[in-house]
């Protein structure tokens, strides 16, 4: 029983992935809209765009990792 | 009847997806102890080898007009290079070859991992962590040895209103600690998934009436695998680099 | 299953092979791991820094060398090419300005022998001129001193048929007076 609820608290923080995604797909949107109006910078801010999408992602991540210790660590 | 063949089918469907990560020893069986030889030794020589052969053999005849090979070497050099230039500044020069052991190492064992059959090694939380912890305590020491306290001014964000600098510096003293974390679970995270997911289509195909639609999955799963092999290179190495000019210029 | 005489090896492994729970967070393989990591990392950077790097560091600073050294070569050999335009250009004006001074040269030396001829040509015309004045005007003289004799013999033979007796010096000074009328 215990171990059901685990799978489905792991599925829940599995929404968390979800949440990244919008997140990162937000970074890369603005990106793309602003290297379209001003497309002679876009080549020196794609660093800032993956360590922006890198950030956002990383709290995926964290949800990811909670899905994870519930699946298999409880 | 259908009950029948849903049970053999349901029989047939075995997921292993997490069966491709197990260490084990490549002689013989046996537990594994500190020394033994594993899977997971053979394919980390196998990376030594693959950076060899990108990096070392094809620059060998040293030409002033390069081969296939040697611009493959020479792009790989100036596009980290540049990197590290663009992000840490000249003073960041010097850690060049560290960070590009770090790029080298992720990306060919990314790639190796691709290969069928293989053990793939930066899946593993054991690897990318000490990856991360490497980075992490690098930077951490560089940042007070060059600095003093003044590196402590990282998360003392200056440009706020003082009311809100100590929330600030909390917000950034639990963000400083959590990116060992995020730097090596996003890498053994992204591959370990892509792996575990293709391994979980494989175990579909079992089914002769979904075989197809899972081949062409696991055709696309492997193309974006490929993608992310080289993505998760790179903003490993480019946070990488981030960091690493915290350490050298803390000021924000 | 063999289960009983095959001795389980490993707390993440079952007997089948399987992986129990997640093979990442099996505790006991973690210090191979990282064992075999660490010395893989060791043998990267070595390769890397002591062979990789600086090769590929001296081959793109030699081809950034030659690159230079031919971009320098280049703009010698075209200033060169200048120079020697430039050269070339001054040669042409000078041969220019020296055919011009030659044939200036001539001109003037064809003016003076000219001069000379018309001035020697125009002496001897004038020479000439004179000589036949003089001729003309011994010509003139011999004339009037033949009409002359000829009108006092002509005045004598007149008078001597009238019957008169002529005297020479009357007729010879009438003669005179009338010429010089």
């Amino acid at each position: 029983m215990e171990g059901d609820l685990a799978h489905i608290g792991a599925g829940l923080a599995a929404i968390g992935s979800g949440a990244a995604a919008i997140g990162v797909g937000n970074v890369a949107g603005n990106f793309l809209a602003g290297a379209l109006r001003n497309p002679s910078a876009a080549a020196s801010q794609t660093a800032t765009l993956f360590i922006g999408i890198a950030f956002a992602e990383a709290l995926g991540i964290f949800a990811f990792l909670v899905a994870l210790l519930l699946m298999f660590a409880v | 009847m259908a009950s029948d063949t849903t049970a053999a089918e349901g029989s047939s469907l075995v997921f292993h997806p997490m069966d491709q990560f197990i260490v084990k020893p490549l002689f013989g069986d046996g537990a594994v102890g500190m020394f033994t030889i594993t899977n997971m030794t053979l394919w980390l020589a196998l990376a030594i080898v693959a950076v060899i052969a990108l990096l070392v053999l094809p620059t060998s005849k040293r030409a002033i007009v390069p081969g296939r090979g040697q611009s493959i070497a020479e792009l790989t050099y100036g596009f980290i290079y540049k990197m590290v230039e663009d992000i840490c500044g000249k003073d960041g020069i010097k850690f060049f070859p560290y960070i590009m052991t770090l790029f080298m190492f992720i990306v060919s064992a990314n790639f190796l991992g691709l290969l069928p059959m293989s053990f793939t090694t930066t899946s593993h939380f054991a690897v990318t962590a000490v990856l991360a912890l490497a980075v992490f305590l690098t930077v951490t020491i560089l940042g007070f040895v060059l600095n003093g306290a003044g590196f402590l001014g990282l998360f003392w964000v200056s440009s706020a209103p003082l009311a809100l600098r100590p929330i600030l510096a909390i917000i950034e003293l639990i963000s400083y600690f959590v990116r060992p974390v995020s730097h090596s679970i996003r890498l053994a995270g992204n591959v370990m998934a892509g792996h575990a997911v293709i391994k979980v289509f494989a175990g579909f195909a079992a089914i002769t009436v979904i075989s197809p639609v899972s081949v062409l999955a696991i055709t696309a799963m492997y193309g974006l695998e490929i993608l992310v092999a080289f993505i998760q290179a790179y903003v490993f190495t480019i946070l990488t680099c981030v960091y690493l000019k915290d350490a050298l210029h803390p000021s924000h | 299953m063999a289960t009983e005489t095959k001795d389980i090896v490993s707390a993440c492994v079952d007997s089948y092979g399987s992986a129990v729970g997640m093979p990442q967070l099996c505790g006991e393989w973690m210090g191979n791991q990282i064992f075999w990591l660490v010395i893989t990392l060791v043998a990267i950077f070595l390769i890397l820094s002591r062979v990789a790097l600086p090769r590929i560091g001296a081959i793109l600073a030699e081809r950034q060398g030659t690159i230079t050294n031919d971009i320098a070569a280049a703009e010698d050999l075209k200033a060169k090419a200048v120079e020697a335009e430039e050269t070339y250009n001054k040669a042409l004006a000078d041969a220019r300005a020296q055919a011009q001074a030659i044939a200036a040269e001539a001109r003037a030396e064809i003016q003076a022998d000219l001069d000379v001829a018309i001035a020697k040509a125009d002496a001897e015309i004038a020479a000439k001129a004179a000589e036949s004045e003089a001729a003309i005007a011994e010509i003139r003289a011999g004339a009037l001193d033949s009409i002359q004799a000829v009108a006092k013999d002509t005045a004598g033979e007149v008078v001597a048929a009238l019957g008169g007796q002529a005297d020479e010096a009357g007729i010879a000074g009438a003669v005179d007076a009338r010429m010089k009328g």
